[in-house]
């Protein structure tokens, strides 16, 4: 994997502008790179699963599909999620760093790095973090990377948190039902997602806590359903928790959205989107510092031109 | 301008009575719990972020570097005043107000200086709590657990502060006020909440702070396993997670640490062994009852002499005093203590913890290992007694030695305290010179002057040529 570091930091180089292809999947988050930018590609393969340590070392370029079935044979799994594993890559779903339907059980994607080797604008090969799941050596560059839409540096290897696959995963769906009341009577739930009339429900862990829990606090208004439901559009808004209570009651087929109630990220279409205000903007302040930290990462602005983090909540080119 | 000028500006900013320039005051700021000590020019006790913000201007106008402070329990001399003049300390102690509590939402708005503990305790009712649980928490403040990014023992199952922070205000170096992170999940922008935790006082004074309450679990089960070897019981911490189990908690203590323990707090723990692993598991009802059994037969299997549950409430709080009591307990062997914090991959537990007993025995030091098993986070804790000649230079040594130990097992600097300046010149020891520099771009962004807690983490204050000042005494480099 050092020869294939050391090739990625090659092809970016120090000169002229650069971005990292993945998947394709998001490529448009925050804006479509500026013409003339040379796409690279990221080292693909996992290079260790390591079970007892619960630690995977993967070059960014993997997907998600492939660090599954590896991680998968330890009996692991890694709390990334994306709409088309099969095309994701690791690089790409932490670059863009918004988790999945399983948040409210797993946690922000950023919780699952421990350690990032980078290329700076420079060129030059970063290290931030390390292999291990508790550490405070240093500035925490890692939580900076993630959602920084490759503007500071370009992710090549990371090294992941895995967790141990539990007992069994379900999910169920009933209709009626107050989503905030279910969510507030289950302990640690998976998921609760709610489109305005259904409310869907994940529950991970031993068999016999979920049916308790499927018992004791879904009843008789839940029946056991597949899967969560499809995603009713690519945009999403971030809410706080109790502002999903207000949410535009059109739940029907012009403007469906799901939100992951407990948590405040509402998934829809554009129509949806319209009506559903984000919460205010960072002050003026936080944009001085984001400034000043491009500066210093990437003077010449060299690392994916066209992108910003800023135009995330816009939506624009999703 | 003159500290007597200092005094004056900074005393029409917040009240002249929580201005102290005495040599009383100063001498009792110039360190942490670390034995770092450092220069305090004047001690301050702001009430608001505003009376923050008017104090860093007054430091600005004055050229001087400030230094933030909570209860002052860290242990990697963060909060020890360093300068090339001697800094304000910026104290929060009078800033332990809980603003906010919102249950439905689960988090609270706190002031920083809010005692971990009291704030767990003031929300229990609501069952809830919040999660990070450092040994300390009886008096460290939410905003050092913010800066220093603090674990505990439960955090091996819910993670450290980082995951526990929404949203905090900031004062920046420059006085300006900003909110980093939000009650939202999905903030606009960099996650610069995120970088900020475990920042350790050098990208500005946390003011408020939004942290995720946890729910009490409903069930708890407690098992207490004592060894005839630390490698048995290191082999059964590895057998645990090797099985697929993160427990709540899973905490060493060795045959040193018991002991004293145990005629401290009577915690009943069996003096007899070893080592002891204190296992925590919790959840609901079904699967802590699977869980219990399954850690259990794990320890048998790695030679647990006997396996004891904790049969109510107040056995469990007994052995987590004790547990918690370690640091208190040590006194009785000698009346100094040097607490390391190594974090080390998991699986190298036995051959590290025998090298660092080799370390401490070939200099005839007392060496007791009370710890976070579960996540490979080691405390070797030197006791000795500062009067002996020669004592400390080879405590520092030691020191030394098993930070190496651990860092050619592959593993890091800190686990939990920090790197302050206790470490900072370790850090060439993990990063190279790039890493470092681009950390270094990340404190620059937050505050370019360097006047917010300088000289700390970076090695060489943070300057690739090397003109750093002095180091306090008690700096190992
Ligand atoms: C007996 C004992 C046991 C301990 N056990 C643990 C443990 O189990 N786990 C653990 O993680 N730590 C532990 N510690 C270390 C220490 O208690 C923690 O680091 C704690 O979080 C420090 O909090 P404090 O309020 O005392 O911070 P201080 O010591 O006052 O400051 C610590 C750092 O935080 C900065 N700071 C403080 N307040 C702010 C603020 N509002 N804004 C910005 N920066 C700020 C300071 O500048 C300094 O760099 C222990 C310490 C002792 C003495």
């Amino acid at each position: 994997m050092k020869d294939a570091l050391r090739s990625f930091a090659d092809q970016i180089g120090s000169e002229g502008p650069v971005a990292v292809a993945g998947g394709k999947t998001h490529w448009g988050v925050g804006g479509w790179p500026a013409t003339g930018t040379k796409e690279v590609a990221a080292p693909v393969g996992v290079v260790a699963h390591e079970p007892a340590e619960m630690i995977v070392r993967v070059g960014a370029g993997t997907t998600l599909e492939e660090l599954r079935s590896t991680v998968e044979e330890g009996g692991q799994f890694v709390a990334l999620e994306a709409d088309d594993p099969s095309k994701a890559t690791v690089g790409g779903v932490l670059a863009v760093g918004l988790g999945g339907y399983r948040r409210l059980g797993w946690g922000p994607v950023r919780d699952s790095v421990l350690e990032m080797t980078s290329v700076t604008a420079g060129g030059e090969v970063l290290r931030s973090g390390a292999p291990l799941v508790k550490n405070v050596t240093g500035y925490d560059l890692c939580r900076l990377f993630v959602g920084s839409l490759g503007t500071l540096a370009l992710t090549g290897e990371v090294v992941l948190r895995c967790r141990p696959i539990p007992e069994a995963e379900t999910w169920w769906v009933g209709e009626g039902a107050d989503p905030f009341a279910v969510a507030a009577g289950l302990y640690r739930p998976l998921s609760v997602l709610w489109n305005g009339i259904h409310t869907w429900v994940g529950l991970a862990g031993y068999r016999v806590d979920i049916e308790d829990q499927a018992r004791t606090v879904l009843g008789r208004a839940f029946r056991p359903a597949e899967r969560p439901p499809p995603l009713p559009g690519r945009l999403r808004r971030s809410l706080t928790p109790r502002d999903l209570r207000a949410l535009p009651s059109t739940a029907g087929v012009d403007r469906p959205w799901l939100a992951q109630v407990g948590v405040g990220v509402v998934h829809c279409g554009e129509a949806a989107a319209e009506r559903i205000g984000p919460v205010g903007p960072p002050s003026s302040g936080v944009w001085d510092l984001h400034r000043a930290l491009k500066e210093r990462f990437d003077p010449a602005g060299r690392l994916n031109p066209g992108r910003s983090v800023s135009g995330v909540a816009a939506g624009a080119g999703v | 301008m003159t500290t007597a000028a200092l005094v004056r500006d900074l005393g029409v900013a917040l009240a002249p009575d929580r201005v102290r320039a005495g040599a009383l005051e100063l001498a009792l700021y110039e360190r942490d719990a670390s034995m770092l000590t450092g220069q305090a020019s004047v001690v301050c006790f702001p009430t608001s972020a505003g009376e923050v913000s008017a104090a860093v201007r007054v430091c600005r106008d004055h050229g001087r570097p400030f230094v933030p402070r909570g209860s002052g329990t860290g242990l990697a001399g963060g909060a020890t005043p360093l300068g090339q003049v001697a800094p304000v300390v910026i104290v929060t102690t009078k800033m332990n107000k809980i603003l906010e509590v919102d249950s439905e939402q689960r988090f609270a708005w706190v002031e920083p200086g809010v005692l971990n503990l009291d704030l767990s305790t003031a929300v229990a009712h609501l069952g809830l709590h919040f999660a990070p649980d450092p040994s300390s928490q009886q008096s460290c403040s939410v905003g050092g657990n913010v800066a220093n990014n603090s674990g505990g023992p439960h955090c091996l199952l819910y993670g450290v502060t980082s995951a526990h922070v929404l949203a905090m205000e900031v004062v920046l170096a420059d006085g300006s006020v900003v909110v980093l992170g939000g009650i939202d999940p999905e903030p606009e922008g960099l996650d610069l909440r995120g970088a900020f935790v475990g920042s350790e006082g050098t990208m500005g004074i946390a003011t408020r702070i939004a942290v995720r309450l946890t729910p009490l679990p409903p069930c708890v089960a407690t098992l207490l396993a004592d060894f005839s070897t630390i490698h048995d019981a290191a082999a059964a911490v590895t057998g645990v997670i090797a099985a697929g189990i993160i427990p709540a908690a899973l905490e060493m203590m060795d045959a040193t640490i018991v002991e004293v323990v145990e005629a401290y707090v009577h915690a009943g723990f069996p003096t007899d062994a070893a080592a002891v692993l204190l296992v925590e598991v919790d959840g609901l009802r079904g699967g802590v009852d699977v869980c219990t059994s399954d850690v259990e037969a794990i320890l048998k299997a790695h030679g647990a002499r006997e396996v004891r549950v904790a049969a109510d409430a107040a056995e469990r709080a007994a052995w987590w005093k004790g547990r918690k009591s370690a640091f208190g307990a040590i006194a009785r062997i000698a009346p100094s203590y040097y607490l390391h914090d190594c974090v080390i991959p998991r699986t190298r537990l036995v051959d590290v913890l025998d090298e660092v007993g080799r370390i401490a025995s070939s200099r005839d030091l007392v060496l007791g290992n009370v710890f976070h098993a579960g996540d490979g986070n080691l405390h070797p804790l030197i006791v000795f007694d500062r009067r002996a000649p020669g004592v400390l230079e080879k405590v520092h040594e030691a020191g030394r030695k098993i930070i190496e130990t651990c860092v050619a097992a592959g593993g890091s600097l800190s686990g939990e305290h920090g790197i302050g300046i206790e470490k900072r010149e370790a850090m060439d020891l993990v990063f190279t010179e790039v890493d470092l520099e681009a950390q270094k771009w990340l404190r620059d962004a937050f505050d370019p002057e360097g006047r917010c807690n300088p000289e700390k983490i970076l090695p060489r204050g943070g300057s690739r040529c090397g003109d750093i000042s002095s180091l306090p005494p008690g700096a190992w480099v």
